[in-house]
């Protein structure tokens, strides 16, 4: 009884999301403002060739500062993950 | 242990060209496909593959997890002080104010496709020479962390 209940949510619940899926128009309509912008602002007003990198370390510095703060983390948490442990310290695998 | 002749000598001879390329690409991030963090993952292609050719023993006897680790800081730092260097010239955080101050990096730039000169764009290649050390030093160090993790049985 209990798996036929959860088996039937799954399947509308599945169904419903299929649904909504379906109905969704992927790209429209399509918003250029940005891109016109970057395109024809990028070169005179940061002086890069390359608008990607223009993009990246100037419009959205932030964002690339909170990529490299990800960065530095992932190798805190890897240093931590395989620190040299000492011989009498008790730690217990899960 | 170490790898066998053939790679060793094959690691050997591709390491330097895998430098060269990886900062090439870090160089001219401003100007061609690529940037930091492209240019950096490539140098630290190079650095890995000396970590597989050679003992762990042997790599950290001459490189270490710790300069590798204050690789990666010294480029953290350098990105956030290039940043903060604005505040100094009254403009806000992460503006790019190589391009109002003295004749270093900012040369004009012609609109629309043009050859490319490496003296412009202001801080911007100063930015991605600090990314892409922090991810050289970043990746490089991860993978000889989790070659510590295997207890020298590769």
């Amino acid at each position: 009884m209990k798996n036929l209940v959860i088996g039937a949510t799954v399947l509308i619940l599945s169904l419903g999301i299929l649904y909504a899926g379906v109905g969704l128009e992927f790209g429209a309509p399509p918003f250029t403002d940005m891109d016109d912008y970057f395109v024809s602002h990028g070169q005179e007003q940061t002086g890069g060739n390359n608008i990607v990198t223009d993009i990246v370390f100037d419009f959205r510095g932030f964002d690339t500062l909170g990529e490299a703060t990800v960065l530095f983390t992932a190798v805190l948490g890897a240093g931590l993950a395989f620190r040299k442990r000492r011989e009498d310290e008790d730690y217990e695998y899960e | 242990m170490n790898m066998s002749k053939i790679v060793r000598s094959a690691a050997n001879l591709l390491f330097p060209f895998i430098l060269v390329f990886g900062f090439y690409i870090v160089l001219h991030g401003h100007l061609t496909p690529g940037g930091g963090f492209q240019g950096g993952a490539v140098i630290a292609t190079g650095f890995v593959l000396m970590f597989v050719a050679y003992s762990y023993d042997f790599i950290t006897g001459r490189i270490g997890a710790e300069s590798l680790h204050t690789t990666e800081t010294i480029g953290l730092v350098l990105f956030i002080v290039t940043a903060l260097v604005a505040i100094v010239f009254g403009v806000t955080f992460f503006t790019n104010w190589m391009l109002d101050v003295g004749p270093v990096l900012n040369n004009p730039v012609a609109f629309g496709p043009n050859p490319g000169d490496l003296n412009t764009a202001g801080f911007i290649p100063v930015m991605n020479l600090a990314v892409g050390i922090e991810v050289l030093g970043a990746l490089s160090v991860i993978v000889l962390y989790m070659l510590s993790g295997t207890k020298e049985e590769i």
